[in-house]
């Protein structure tokens, strides 16, 4: 990680609305070549921050620092070089694709040509309704040329604020072979936003998780998801006498719930098998066997909440 | 980037349908008003000539072009800031209530630029309006009802311009007209930046408008202080141009308060959407 620079840099990033906190001291590092999942539950603050990072919103307090310059001296430089999506991709609906990315080439930045905006169209699968007015395509549509938006003048930086929501399978599956396509081929640093935990673990290398505008935890996705220690829950016909068995075995250290009729052990993966060993020779019928990783557990609890 | 930014300001208004709505308005008021004044309009010129036929015979045609193209100022000046209101009401406020706000705020132009390109493209969509309001009034004017001197009724009299001594007066009417269709403009947009919504900036400035009218039309004291400081009030300062002396002191104070007018909103509007979060 430390040879890699560092491009985005957020430090004790607070928002208030009044009094009412919707960020709260949130710091993290985005490196050149990320991509860097934000997760957290609806309401989290993660519209916020990156509404922040991108200026349309002013930050209480903290600071902000992008390509290694801060965004209040040098909004427009840093801005050239970002394409993003926020929220949802909305455009003029009464142009046509391609007066759309028209227009805001125009104010990209960079000189970009027509045969380049045709490219992109033609790149997120748009091309044959580009004369169209933007009126009548759906979202999925609209999230394609929010695509070739955030492309158009090459950026470095690339932000998608909940890509996918509203988004069909096959739109789900597109916009993620998209992101990788951009990190692993044109070498673009990627933050993208979810709430859905799988969706970061699939494209994402680093990520935080925030609730509540607080950071709850943050590093690489394969640490962070892919610990040792798991969470496995037994479903067994007498509950109390597992529990009782497992207190009295090399299993008492381990965090030990119940739930109903399963019981919850915190251990590792090579543990299954000696603890379903141990059920089995005491006459205990384990009717299932379920692994979740810690961090999944925490994440869906905090969605459930 | 502020050439581009109004050029795509203006790419806007243009492919906006409610852009047209101003001016195919005008067009058929203008319309109604010359065939009115084609079939009854005699009628209509004896109602105000008539209390001077006594006293004056009046010889020619009085009622020519540019008789109508005077009244069809002094009607319209009314309906006009409504439909420029229509327009500049939404340059912000139709970004916010449609979502594209978040994307013109994301590229790298500052807000001052964004917000002063929207204001030039409020100057020149306002100059197209009375460009189509001068074209329909004053050209059409005349080819229907060909040319002669104008009778301007004044509360003190009848004022006769000669034919010759009136072409420069309904130009700088006109300028001036446009300069305070731009303080309405100007009033809009800035409500603009206050809304999320395009109909909120749209109905306040005709509720403003409609105030300051009436504050400043009410023969009450209390008032006369506060009148000469309504834009509303230099509104018709285009009927300076049609005195006789020109009394140049009152229409540089009117364009004086309508510039003034015009930099306090301005400055507000920079200030509210420097400030603005954008959550929509």
């Amino acid at each position: 990680m430390e040879n890699k620079a560092k491009i985005v840099e957020v430090k004790n990033l607070v928002k208030n609305y009044g009094t009412f906190c919707a960020v709260k001291d949130v710091s993290f590092d985005v490196f050149e070549n990320d991509v860097f999942g934000f997760l957290g539950p609806n309401g989290a603050g993660k519209s916020t921050t990156i509404r922040t990072i991108l200026s349309l919103i002013k930050p209480t307090s903290g600071t902000i620092n992008l390509f290694g310059k801060s965004l209040i001296d040098n909004r427009n430089f840093i801005l050239s070089k970002i394409g993003c999506i926020v929220e949802k991709p909305d455009f003029y609906k009464y142009l046509s694709a391609q007066k759309n990315l028209e227009l805001f080439a125009r104010i990209s930045g960079n000189s970009i040509t027509k045969l380049k905006i045709s490219e992109l169209i033609d790149f997120v699968g748009l091309n044959g309704r580009e004369k169209d007015k933007v009126s009548g395509f759906s979202h999925g549509m609209k999230q394609r040329l929010g695509i070739a938006q955030t492309l158009l003048h090459n950026p470095d930086l690339i932000i998608l604020d909940e890509p996918t929501t509203g988004l069909d399978p096959q739109g789900i599956i597109d916009i993620r072979n998209l992101i990788l396509q951009l990190k692993n081929e044109k070498n673009k640093t990627v933050i993208i936003s979810s709430h859905i935990l799988s969706e970061i673990e699939l494209i994402a290398n680093r990520m935080i998780i925030i609730n509540k505008g607080k950071t709850l935890v943050q590093g690489g996705v394969s640490e962070l998801l892919n610990s040792q220690e798991i969470i496995v829950v037994f479903k067994v016909d007498t509950v109390d006498k597992a529990l009782f068995l497992l207190q009295q075995s090399s299993f008492s250290n381990c965090e030990i719930t119940l739930q109903d009729s399963s019981i919850l052990i915190h251990t590792s993966t090579d543990s299954i098998p000696i603890i379903n060993k141990l059920f089995c020779d005491n006459d205990i019928n384990v009717s299932s066997i379920e692994t979740k990783r810690k961090l999944e557990d925490y994440f869906l609890r905090l969605i459930n909440n | 980037m502020i050439i581009k930014s109004t050029y795509n300001e203006l790419l806007k208004i243009a492919y906006k349908p409610r852009s047209y709505i101003g001016i195919a308005g005008i067009m058929i008021i203008i319309a109604i008003i010359l065939f009115a004044m084609k079939v009854d309009g005699s009628f209509y010129i004896s109602l105000i000539t008539g209390q001077f036929e006594q006293s004056l015979l009046f010889e020619g045609t009085i009622l020519n072009g540019n008789l109508i193209a005077y009244i069809i100022i002094q009607m319209l000046i009314i309906h006009v800031p409504l439909l420029i209101a229509f327009v500049t009401g939404d340059l912000i406020s139709g970004e916010s209530a449609m979502g594209t706000i978040r994307l013109l705020l994301t590229k790298p132009v500052s807000r001052n630029t964004i917000l002063l390109s929207k204001f030039f493209a409020s100057c020149i969509y306002t100059f197209i309006v009375i460009l189509c309001l001068a074209f329909m009034s004053f050209v059409l004017g005349k080819l229907f009802f060909g040319v002669g001197d104008l009778i301007v009724l004044k509360s003190d009299g009848l004022i006769v311009f000669q034919e010759n001594d009136i072409t420069w007066r309904f130009l700088y009417g006109f300028a001036i007209a446009f300069l305070s269709l731009v303080t309405v403009a100007t009033l809009a947009l800035t409500l603009s930046c206050f809304s999320e919504n395009s109909i909120g900036p749209i109905v306040t400035t005709m509720g403003i408008i409609l105030l300051f009218t009436i504050i400043g039309s009410m023969d009450v004291p209390v008032f006369d202080t506060i009148r000469p400081f309504l834009f509303t009030t230099h509104m018709a300062a285009w009927r300076f141009f049609f005195d006789d002396p020109l009394n140049m002191t009152h229409i540089l104070y009117s364009i004086a308060i309508l510039v003034a007018h015009i930099s306090v909103l301005l400055a507000i509007a920079f200030y509210k959407f420097n400030k603005k979060d954008i959550l929509s």
